[in-house]
């Protein structure tokens, strides 16, 4: 026994936990074809999920801030981003790519832009002072996602919002008889560009570094020197840049958002961050392709049990280990 | 003048008053000890000087400059640095990523990197370990290495000796005769022979108050007054 | 109790007597449907609230799963009425099948992530909630879904029955108010909460409420000092699930309808966070004072916003900030306002006010 779990911890441990879901799935599901459609829909969302649930972990790490208001930086994602490919509706519709992808890229970079300064608002008004002060955090990042909700509903009304795609993400490629919907091949592809991206300013660069040590021990990182709050600032307005990325991305994907998503998605991504472990970013996107995975097989299974199997999922996992699967270092 | 001084620094954690009146001046140049009991305030000392703790009256003077109220990193970047009790090492990081860490710029200045090798060769040897995964004295050393990674002016060690095996303080205190010579420490020790054989000026501190400072050999010559205030045997 | 009063400390109490004179006369002081309703939703606020300040207040603990308690008992009892007609035999099935499930619930989730940090216990809590409000949804065939369930109360409440009679078999009136079964729901929801809330009271001032305060101060010592934390926090999670489940029994059988919007929506726990932060965390007198406000304010605050912004109309965004339907997004401020410069709430601000008499 002991052994076999070298072997495993020798092939990548708990990482190798998505790829034996895909192949108990694949027993399950019985026809390949579906299959795949499966596992890159769960991918795609994954990643997805993934960018949602990545800064709320490194804020989490490096200063101990759970922010509850984490999901309205999702919504506000995906409604502004959903506003710009509105109004750059006769961008979308033209013949030409090069328009249309750059809709989407104005509605990505109007998404980030929003992130980048809610997050500087967020952090210097609601959670600076309360910092290590567990029970007001809760309760007033609580209340600033209640405010939040309550300004998307006045902007943006309670009825659905359709968002239009650009042209040359809709529709599917077939091979063989396997069909991909292209948007999330697209989403799978630029989720993971984006974490290599940060797994290379984690691991590659000196900020990354300040980072790393700061998730473990921000006391000592201060006593060499750094300000660890101005690089608090910087993670928090980067892991709600993320979140609005993603919350746009979401809205194309779904392309029927309403101001329930936050909430919805809110769910799925503290999920992600309890069975990835608080505080890493391997285990955040670890998380976040396990649920992605298993919403999208047992919502094919079992459709009923689509939303109960996250959760069941989570309790399983904790039971196993309390700290998630790829806790940092503290 | 001396590098450091305290008057009458009074420092709270939560409502319990931890440092009463400390008062202490440390001179340039060489090993000051800091003694006493558990919890008479050693720590809380280190910390407050650190700005880890934020003192409620007082003033803590450093090259003549007052640093109490600074924020910690200003204060480390005045040039002192700290070794604490539990060495504060980052045991995800390697131990180069723990030492260029400490670095101003991100880069190794070749004589000091060398002289650490030197000080402490287990460093150089496990140097793309994960510092988790090094012994007790290993981390000690790395986190010695990390405070003269740059030239600071004053090192604050806390209990560096504290669960070592006899041969790992012995290198110890090696390296920290050495590292005196440029570099004035300050140093929070419980094992008073080690302490001896390092200091040169001293303190005692009991129930947050500074109740003896003199020389380290008047001191050590006189056993009633150690038995008094450290309860040795001797 | 050798310590003594503020005069704060005075001003609250009479406060609080002064509530509950008030609610327990209403019927007769506030002789209109939607008053009664307001009085009997008070009744059961402030039972649920003070059940919620046991655990956050008095432990320190964020849950977000307090409505789903509410739900469960409110569920049990609905559909206990459903399936077996109105009957006494129906409610107390119903509140007990409520409560069993509210008790094996909380023991797991008590189990499993109350020795884990209060952030994991608050986003666990959060994610069991959903869980609960998707599963009540879903299970159409048992809980009506998205409709909720409407059903009879027992036959005692139903506002044909003749409480008192007259020589001439016509039902008394007592100053004006008729006695008939209206008022005997009314009391049945009043004393249900009188005798929760006094179980509540009784419970923080005996020694396990000093326990649990010693928990919350500092909880290394308190383990240090040999008492069983994690223990502790699974009994106070328990025992505030249990009473949130029996409240919502007894509001089932006063509202005769169970919805996803009456027994298990978020809005509710936020509804009743609001509530424990505007009254204060931590004393049970404050659970009283913030529920009456919040109650009011949602049934009567709601009709002063909506002629703010007609009077606004043509200003942008403002009339729609103040559309009677968005008074959550000033209620939201109001309450980070509080818990930044209030911590302690309307009533731990008062009660700290006034010398020692």
């Amino acid at each position: 026994m002991d052994r076999l779990a070298e072997q495993i911890g020798r092939f990548g441990g708990v990482n190798l936990l998505p790829v034996a879901l895909a192949l108990v799935a694949f027993v399950l599901i019985g026809a390949p074809s579906s299959w795949v459609t499966l596992t890159v829909a769960g991918l795609a969302m994954g990643l997805m999920v993934f960018l949602m649930a990545s800064g709320l972990s490194l804020v989490f790490g490096l200063m101990d801030v759970l922010n509850f208001g984490h999901s309205a930086f999702i919504s506000f994602g995906a409604f502004v981003a959903a506003s710009v490919l509105i109004a750059l509706n006769h961008w979308l519709v033209a013949d030409s790519v090069i328009l249309n992808a750059l809709a989407l890229a104005f509605a990505f970079i109007a998404a980030i832009g929003f992130g980048l300064v809610a997050g500087w608002l967020f952090e210097t008004i609601i959670v600076r002072p309360v910092y290590r002060d567990h029970l007001r955090q809760i309760l007033i990042t609580m209340g600033a996602l209640i405010v939040s909700e309550q300004v998307i509903l006045a902007i943006w009304g309670g009825t659905p919002v359709t968002v239009p795609r650009p042209h040359f993400l809709e529709g599917s490629w077939i091979i063989g008889d396997v069909s991909i919907e292209v948007y999330r091949g697209f989403a799978f592809v630029l989720g993971a560009l984006i974490f290599v991206g940060l797994h290379f300013l984690l691991n590659r660069t000196r900020i990354g570094l300040l980072i790393r040590a700061g998730v473990e021990n921000r006391e000592m990182v201060e006593s060499l020197g750094f300000n660890i709050d101005r690089l608090f600032i910087g993670v928090f307005m980067l892991g709600s840049a993320l979140a609005a990325l993603g919350g746009a991305m979401w809205a194309g994907y779904e392309t029927l958002i309403t101001p329930a998503l936050g909430g919805e998605m809110m769910i799925i991504v503290f999920i992600v961050v309890i069975i990835g472990g608080l505080g890493s970013i391997r285990g955040t996107l670890l998380g976040a392709i396990i649920v992605g995975l298993t919403a999208n097989y047992v919502g094919y299974l079992a459709p009923k049990l689509a939303l109960a199997s996250n959760m069941i999922l989570m309790m399983a996992i904790l039971m196993w280990r309390p700290k998630g699967l790829a806790p940092a270092v503290k | 003048m001396s590098l450091l001084s305290l008057e009458d620094v009074r420092t709270d954690i939560g409502q319990y008053a931890v440092l009463h009146c400390i008062s202490l001046e440390v001179p340039e140049g060489g090993v000051f000890v800091l003694l006493g009991r558990n919890g008479a305030g050693k720590t809380t000392t280190l910390r407050s000087i650190m700005g880890l703790w934020r003192p409620k009256a007082g003033a803590i003077r450093f090259q003549g400059e007052v640093i109490s109220g600074l924020h910690t990193a200003e204060i480390a970047r005045k040039g002192i640095a700290y070794v604490p009790e539990n060495m504060g090492i980052f045991g995800g990081l390697t131990v180069e990523e723990n030492l260029v860490l400490a670095t101003e710029k991100g880069k190794f200045d070749p004589d000091r990197l060398a002289r650490i090798y030197g000080l402490f060769p287990a460093l150089e040897q496990f140097w793309t370990k994960q510092a988790w995964s090094l012994s007790g004295g290993q981390k000690q050393m790395l986190a010695v290495a990390r405070a003269i990674v740059e030239p600071r002016a004053l090192i604050l060690i806390d209990e560096p000796t504290k669960g070592l095996a006899p041969s790992i303080v012995a290198a110890m205190a090696e390296a920290f005769r050495d590292i005196a010579r440029t570099t004035t420490i300050l140093l929070v020790e419980q094992n008073f022979h080690f302490a001896k054989s390092l200091g040169r000026d001293m303190a005692v501190i009991e129930d947050g108050r500074v109740v003896h400072s003199g020389t380290m050999a008047g001191f050590a010559a006189d056993a009633e007054l150690q038995n008094r205030l450290l309860g040795l045997a001797t | 109790m050798a310590k003594q009063d503020t005069t704060g400390a005075r001003a609250v109490k009479i406060a609080v007597f002064l509530i509950a004179a008030l609610l327990l006369f209403a019927p007769f002081l506030f002789q209109d449907v939607r008053a009664l309703e307001v009085a009997a939703r008070i009744c059961i606020f402030i039972v649920l609230v003070a059940s919620y300040d046991l655990l956050i207040g008095y432990t320190g603990i964020v849950s977000f799963a307090h409505t789903m308690f509410f739900g469960f008992g409110s569920y049990g009892a609905a559909i206990a009425l459903k399936q077996m007609g109105p009957g006494w035999d129906a409610v107390a099935l119903g509140a007990l099948a409520g409560a069993a499930v509210s008790l094996v619930v909380a023991v797991a989730i008590g189990l499993v992530s109350l020795r884990v940090k209060a952030i994991f216990f608050a986003m666990i809590t959060l994610a069991a909630a959903s869980v609960a409000l998707v599963l009540a949804s879903q299970l159409s065939h048992l809980t009506g879904g998205e409709d909720g369930i409407t059903y009879r109360a027992p036959d005692l409440f139903k506002p044909a029955t003749k409480l008192l009679t007259d020589a001439d078999g016509k039902v008394v009136e007592w100053f004006g108010v008729k006695l008939n079964g209206k008022i005997a729901a009314y009391y049945f929801v009043f004393t249900s909460a009188l005798i929760l809330f006094a179980v509540m009271f009784r419970l923080t001032v005996s020694p396990l409420g000093t326990v649990l305060v010693a928990i919350r101060e500092n909880e290394a010592r308190a383990e240090a000092i040999g008492y069983r934390v994690v223990a502790y926090r699974t009994f106070v999670f328990c025992a505030s699930a249990l009473v949130a489940s029996l409240a919502g029994s007894v509001y089932a059988v006063w509202l005769k309808y169970t919805g996803p919007d009456t027994a298990l929506s978020f809005a509710i726990m936020i509804d009743i966070l609001l509530m424990v932060v505007i009254g204060g965390m931590g004393t049970m007198w404050g659970a009283v004072v913030g529920a009456v406000l919040m109650v009011m304010a949602q049934y009567y605050l709601r009709d002063l916003m909506g002629a703010a912004s007609e009077a606004l109309a043509g200003v942008p965004l403002l009339p729609d900030l103040l559309n009677p339907d968005r008074w959550l997004f000033w209620l939201g401020i109001i309450f980070i306002l509080l818990v930044y410069f209030f911590p302690k709430g309307i009533v731990g601000t008062i009660m700290q006010k006034g010398a020692r008499t």
